[in-house]
Parts: C-alpha cells; sequence; structure tokens
C-alpha cells in the first residue's frame, strides 16, 4: 500500500490548481528560460507565412470554386426555367390547337346533320306529294269507273225493266214512269 | 515541485519547451513548439491545396472538407461581423485553423500542444487585441471613445461605467489568452497524471489492476474530451474575435 499513500496526496494537491501554481513548477510561466519567448517570435513568423500563402493562394482558390459553382447553378436553373417557359408556351399552344380543331369538328358534324336532315325532309316531302297526287288520281279513277258503272247499271236497269215490263204487259211502260222508278230504287240502294 | 519530486508523477514536464530540429533549431532557438505550428499550418495549407487541386463541379471528399471549412468560417464572419466580415475572413481563417490544429494535434501522443503555453495564447489575444482596437479608431476616429460610455447612463454613473468599461475592454486580452491556455493545459495535466496511474496502479499487483482499468477508462474518456474541447476552444477564440471585430466596426 505504499504506492497508494503516496498518490493520492498528489492527486489532491493536482486537483487544486492554485497549489500546482503555486509550486512555481510551471514551464510555461519560467521566464528565464529564452525559449519562451522564442516560441512567440517564431510563431508569429509562422503565423504571418500562413496568413500570406493562405490568403492569397489558398482561400482565393477556394473562393473561386465555390463562386464559380455558384455562378454554374444559377446559369442551369435560369436554362431549366426557360425550357419550363418554352414548354408551357408549346403546351398551351397545343391545347389552343386541340380546342379549334375540336370547334371546327363539330360546326362541320352539325353543318353535316342540318343538310342531311334537309335532304330527308325534302325527299319526304317530294314522295309525299307524289304519294298524294297518285293517291288523289287514283281516287278519281275510282270514282270515275264508280260513275260509269252507275250509269251502265241505270241503263242495264232501264232496259231491263223495259224489257220485263213490255212481256209481262204487251206494251212499252211510259219512260217517264219508269226513270222515276228505277232513280228511287237506287237512291234506296245508296248508289245512285 | 516537491511533490512532484516525492511520488515521481512529472505532470508539468510534458509543457517544457525544448529546441528542436537538432544543431540548427537549437541556434535559432526553434522550440518544438514552432515545429508543431509548422505542422498545423502545413497541414491547414495542405487541405486547401490538395482538396481543391480537382477543382471539380461536384467536389470528392477532401474537396467537400475544404470548402466546407471555408465556408463555416465564411458564415462565421457575415454572420457576426455583417458585410464588412469578408475583409477579415482570411485572418479569422487562420486564427481558427492554426488552433484547431494546434490543438488537435496535441492530443496525439507524444506530440507538443504549442496552445498550452501562455505565451503564445497571450501573443494571439493581444495581437487580436491591437487589431480591433486598429480597426476601430481607423473606422470612427476619436468617435471610437465614446464606446466606454454606453448611452443613457446619469452623469453621475458616468466616471464609474468608463472606469468599468475600460477595465472589461482590457480584460478582452485576459480572458481569450487564459481561456485557450488554460482548458489546453488542464486536459493534458489531467491526461499525464490519469496516465501515470495507469502505470502506477498496474504495478502494485493484482490489487492494483482493478483501479488501473478505471485509470485507462479516465484517460479514454478524457482523450474525447479533449478532442472537444480543441474544436471548442478553437471556435471560441474565432468567434470572439469575430464579435470583437464586430463591436469595432459597429461601435455596439
Amino acid at each position: 500500500m505504499q504506492p497508494l499513500r503516496r498518490v493520492i496526496p498528489f492527486a489532491v494537491s493536482l486537483l487544486l490548481p492554485v497549489s500546482a501554481m503555486a509550486a512555481g513548477g510551471m514551464p510555461q510561466m519560467d521566464s528565464e528560460n529564452p525559449l519562451t519567448y522564442w516560441q512567440v517570435v517564431w510563431g508569429a513568423i509562422i503565423f504571418i507565412v500562413l496568413y500570406i500563402v493562405a490568403s492569397r493562394f489558398a482561400l482565393p482558390k477556394v473562393g473561386a470554386v465555390l463562386e464559380e459553382r455558384a455562378a454554374h447553378i444559377a446559369r442551369d436553373l435560369e436554362a431549366a426555367q426557360a425550357s419550363k417557359a418554352q414548354a408551357d408556351s408549346g403546351m398551351a399552344e397545343a391545347t389552343a390547337a386541340i380546342a379549334k380543331a375540336r370547334n371546327e369538328a363539330q360546326t362541320a358534324i352539325n353543318s353535316a346533320l342540318d343538310a342531311a336532315k334537309g335532304a330527308a325532309a325534302e325527299q319526304a316531302a317530294t314522295l309525299n306529294t307524289r304519294l298524294e297526287k297518285q293517291l288523289a288520281e287514283s281516287e278519281g279513277q275510282i270514282a270515275q269507273a264508280r260513275t260509269q258503272a252507275m250509269s251502265a247499271l241505270r241503263e242495264v236497269a232501264t232496259e231491263t225493266a223495259g224489257t220485263i215490263v213490255a212481256r209481262l204487259t204487251g206494251q212499252a211502260p211510259d219512260p217517264q214512269r219508269l226513270n222515276g222508278a228505277i232513280g228511287a230504287a237506287l237512291a234506296a240502294r245508296g248508289a245512285g | 515541485m516537491a511533490a512532484e519530486a516525492h511520488t515521481g508523477i512529472d505532470a508539468l514536464g510534458q509543457f517544457k519547451l525544448e529546441p528542436a530540429l537538432g544543431a540548427i533549431g537549437h541556434s535559432v532557438n526553434f522550440t518544438q513548439a514552432n515545429l508543431m505550428m509548422v505542422v498545423a499550418s502545413g497541414l491547414v495549407l495542405a487541405l486547401l491545396f490538395l482538396g481543391m487541386r480537382p477543382r471539380a463541379m461536384v467536389p470528392g471528399r477532401l474537396q467537400s472538407a475544404a470548402e466546407m471549412c471555408y465556408e463555416t468560417v465564411m458564415g462565421m464572419c457575415t454572420e457576426q461581423i455583417g458585410h464588412e466580415g469578408k475583409k477579415f475572413f482570411p485572418l479569422v481563417f487562420c486564427l481558427f485553423f492554426f488552433i484547431l490544429f494546434g490543438n488537435l494535434l496535441g492530443v496525439f501522443p507524444y506530440f507538443f500542444t504549442f496552445t498550452s503555453h501562455i505565451a503564445v495564447t497571450l501573443a494571439m489575444s493581444l495581437f487580436v487585441f491591437l487589431l480591433v482596437t486598429f480597426v476601430a479608431i481607423k473606422e470612427h476616429g476619436m468617435h471610437f471613445f465614446s464606446y466606454f460610455l454606453p448611452k443613457g447612463v446619469p452623469g453621475a454613473l458616468a466616471p464609474l461605467m468608463i472606469l468599468i468599461e475600460i477595465i472589461s475592454y482590457l480584460s478582452r486580452i485576459v480572458s481569450l489568452s487564459v481561456r485557450l491556455f488554460a482548458n489546453m493545459m488542464a486536459g493534458h495535466v489531467m491526461l499525464e497524471v490519469f496516465g501515470s496511474f495507469i502505470v502506477m496502479l498496474g504495478g502494485l499487483g493484482l490489487l492494483g489492476y482493478f483501479p488501473a482499468g478505471l485509470s485507462l477508462g479516465v484517460n479514454t474518456m478524457l482523450i474525447g474530451f479533449e478532442l472537444l474541447v480543441a474544436t471548442l476552444q478553437a471556435y471560441v477564440f474565432a468567434i470572439l474575435t469575430c464579435i470583437y471585430l464586430h463591436d469595432a466596426v459597429h461601435l455596439h
């Protein structure tokens, strides 16, 4: 335990900086050593050399590279913005062109549709008039045929009735009475 | 010193300055601290030059790292100082990465941490202080001295306020330098102490293995902690420089 007994007081003395400094053993405070001053002289020279080399050569080099990079980035950003604007305007143009084309197509469709409708209506109208005309003609023919048939019926009926009366009575009937009776009979049948 | 000689732990010996680079270094008083400064500066410049060599539009890994360093410090300058911050950007960049690489190199075993020397940090903070004062006087002329009397202070309090403001202005030198120096030194002392514990307790035999392992665990955590402190302190130094420069340019 001998070394321990020696260590503890020393540790205590070191942990109290005042007592350590009071011992006067600090080489930093050794004003009799010329090296204490000479290190400052040499230190000043070294620092001045460091300052000159760093400020004249080393640091401007770093600064130049950093500036160049910043300029490059700014340039690239500008170019990117310009191409974005270009792309945007191109896009707007394309959209406008599409809208225009769509409008044109719509109007074309509408006009074609209108024309087709018009033509169809015209055709239908002509067809109608033709059909109506034919119908009217046919009706006229039918009516004519009917009147012809009716007048033929009257003649036949008059002749037949005259012949029948002549055979039955032996004398020709009075044409005026016969005509009246046939007219009445035909009218009663609804064919007069 | 007496206690150290007694126990055999030399926690402060790591900060002792020695001439580096053999006889030539010895003749011009070039120390190992200066050697580490050269290494740190060389690494910063190598990162920038090698990283930016491809000048690629889409950066690779190293170029991304270099650009990130540039943009981080540039952001710090423009956010803290404002539009005029670009003027001071190379200086803030050099300060930040000089300190950061010095701190980080110090975490490697056998490497010297030049930011653990008050003379170095004091020189840097004095430089920042003088620069800030110079910029303020150049920008505002004699009007700069109105900085020490905030607006709306009653006349009776003015002498006291001016005194307090001047003290707080001057204390920037101390706070800036001591903060960095003390942080770096404390971390390295702790590492050394716990490292010695491992060796000493490990030598005790069976009973010492457990505490020795514990000390190893503590040292492992301390290394991680040191990485954090190294980055944080470099950042604090740089951001405070920016804030002081903002005050100099804008006067509140």
